[in-house]
């Protein structure tokens, strides 16, 4: 199969024009891309309350900043999907050429989840107001019931993974745990917020106690951050 | 009968000048392993273990598929640590000097032991999150390396014995190594591999844990 042909497959060009529209902005640090590493939007210490900054220091800077290396060397000979947003290549990952179909998977879910973790942190905790309050109390139980099927989803996650809550467009939440660096876009979900279990996330300060990181966990989360991320789930525009 | 967690062969600090520290063996041992153990014991009753060899639990669990799981990643990981910490030894892996039939053996299914050390390291750089890499026996008496995820093992996915495995879960090497597990990698099997043991463990055809429940 041509490349050509199999680009006709992934995307006709009107696929692919809406999406060059929808691109990430180019942002900042490797220049090497497309794909780049997003800068920590606060300093590595920020989140000292449950995560201390060498552990940020090396989440961000070696482990994601492998990710994006490699993505980027997923996709370096195929040109269309190097034009893609991650998200969009990570809903139709059936149709990536088989060649880089695990790379694309484990670095392209590997970009979008720590993309997402960064943001959603650096915040006071607490707990969150209005619509999205609504919605946990309504699919999820209530804050605390929430909180506990959380974190008791994440200590069940066996070897390395990811707990998320996944959001549909009508703004419904569900919990979802996932293997690995796979993420909610692979089922074409959109993911609210999600926590990173795999011990590179936790083990300098609580090494064994996984359980213990997932309760301190929520003492940095931004609701504001949150919030604006539900809003952009219900109004179409949230990506990663 | 139940499962037991078997003491470390040396020290916890015994391999702390050959890159795998104190606090490292500490928790990997007495913490990691032992849960493992417990959690393992938890379940004799209620998956009907008992009398069961930990090996034959671990071909059942492997062949079980998906439903297999919860049983496998308890007794695969018990399995999996009962041999990673016979097959290291302070004063470990001296060069290039194996024991004449491992090295034989390594020659001829391997392409000798640079290329064997080059696909090891190979495989427990690619297992893309928590996993093993393994050299083993294999069901036509060569010598094959391999990978597996989580707790599997080759026995669990029927690649054959293992004579050598190689812990690729972050714990194992986080405090030494932070992300860079192609050096934990290449340090082990430069410093830390006892090649006696694993020659012992080619002419016995493979790794017995001597657990049942």
């Amino acid at each position: 199969m041509t490349t050509m042909h199999r680009r006709g497959l992934l995307f006709g060009a009107a696929g692919l024009a809406a999406m060059a529209a929808t691109r990430r902005p180019a942002s900042a640090q490797a220049p090497s891309g497309p794909f780049t590493l997003p800068a920590l939007p606060y300093a590595p210490n920020a989140n000292e309350r449950a995560i201390d900054a060498m552990t940020m220091e090396i989440h961000h800077g070696r482990h994601h900043a492998a990710y994006v290396a490699n993505l980027n060397a997923a996709v370096k000979d195929h040109s269309a999907l190097a034009q893609m947003p991650v998200d969009e290549i990570l809903m139709r990952l059936s149709q990536v050429p088989e060649a880089v179909r695990t790379a694309i998977r484990n670095n392209g879910g590997g970009h979008a989840n720590h993309s997402m973790f960064w943001e959603i942190m650096g915040g006071e905790g607490g707990e969150p107001t209005g619509d999205l309050k609504a919605a946990i109390d309504r699919d999820l139980g209530g804050m605390e019931k929430f909180r506990t099927d959380f974190n008791t989803a994440g200590t069940r996650v066996f070897g390395s993974g990811w707990v998320f809550v996944a959001v549909t467009p009508a703004g419904n939440l569900s919990l979802v745990s996932k293997p690995n660096q796979d993420t909610p876009l692979m089922d074409g979900g959109r993911v609210l917020m999600g926590n990173d279990v795999w011990e590179h996330a936790y083990y300098l300060r609580y090494q064994n106690r996984r359980a213990d990181y997932l309760t301190a966990w929520w003492n940095v989360l931004s609701w504001e951050k949150i919030a604006a991320r539900y809003d952009a789930a219900k109004n179409g525009t949230l990506r990663i | 009968m139940a499962f037991s967690l078997p003491p470390l062969p040396y020290a916890t600090g015994a391999l702390a000048a050959n890159g795998m520290c104190q606090e490292t063996l500490e928790l990997h041992h007495g913490k990691h392993h032992n849960a493992y153990v417990t959690a393992l014991n938890g379940l004799i009753e209620s998956k009907g273990l008992a009398g069961k060899t930990l090996e034959a639990i671990c071909v059942e669990a492997g062949k079980a598929g998906a439903d297999g799981l919860p049983v496998l990643n308890q007794a695969g990981q018990h399995y999996n640590h009962c041999l990673f910490w016979n097959v290291m030894a302070p004063g470990g892996a001296h060069g290039e000097s194996l024991p004449a039939a491992l090295a034989a053996k390594i020659d001829s299914d391997l392409g000798g032991l640079a290329a064997f050390k080059e696909a090891f390291k190979t495989a427990g750089a690619t297992q893309f999150g928590s996993g093993w890499a393994w050299l083993v026996i294999g069901s036509d008496g060569k010598l094959k390396v391999t990978k597996t995820p989580n707790g599997a093992n080759p026995v669990s996915t029927g690649e054959g014995k293992p004579i050598l495995g190689v812990d690729v879960w972050e714990h194992a090497y986080y405090l030494d190594f932070r992300n860079v597990r192609p050096n934990y990698l290449a340090n082990f099997l430069d410093k830390l591999v006892n090649w006696e043991v694993v020659a012992d463990l080619l002419g016995k055809g493979g790794f017995t844990s001597g657990q049942s429940a």
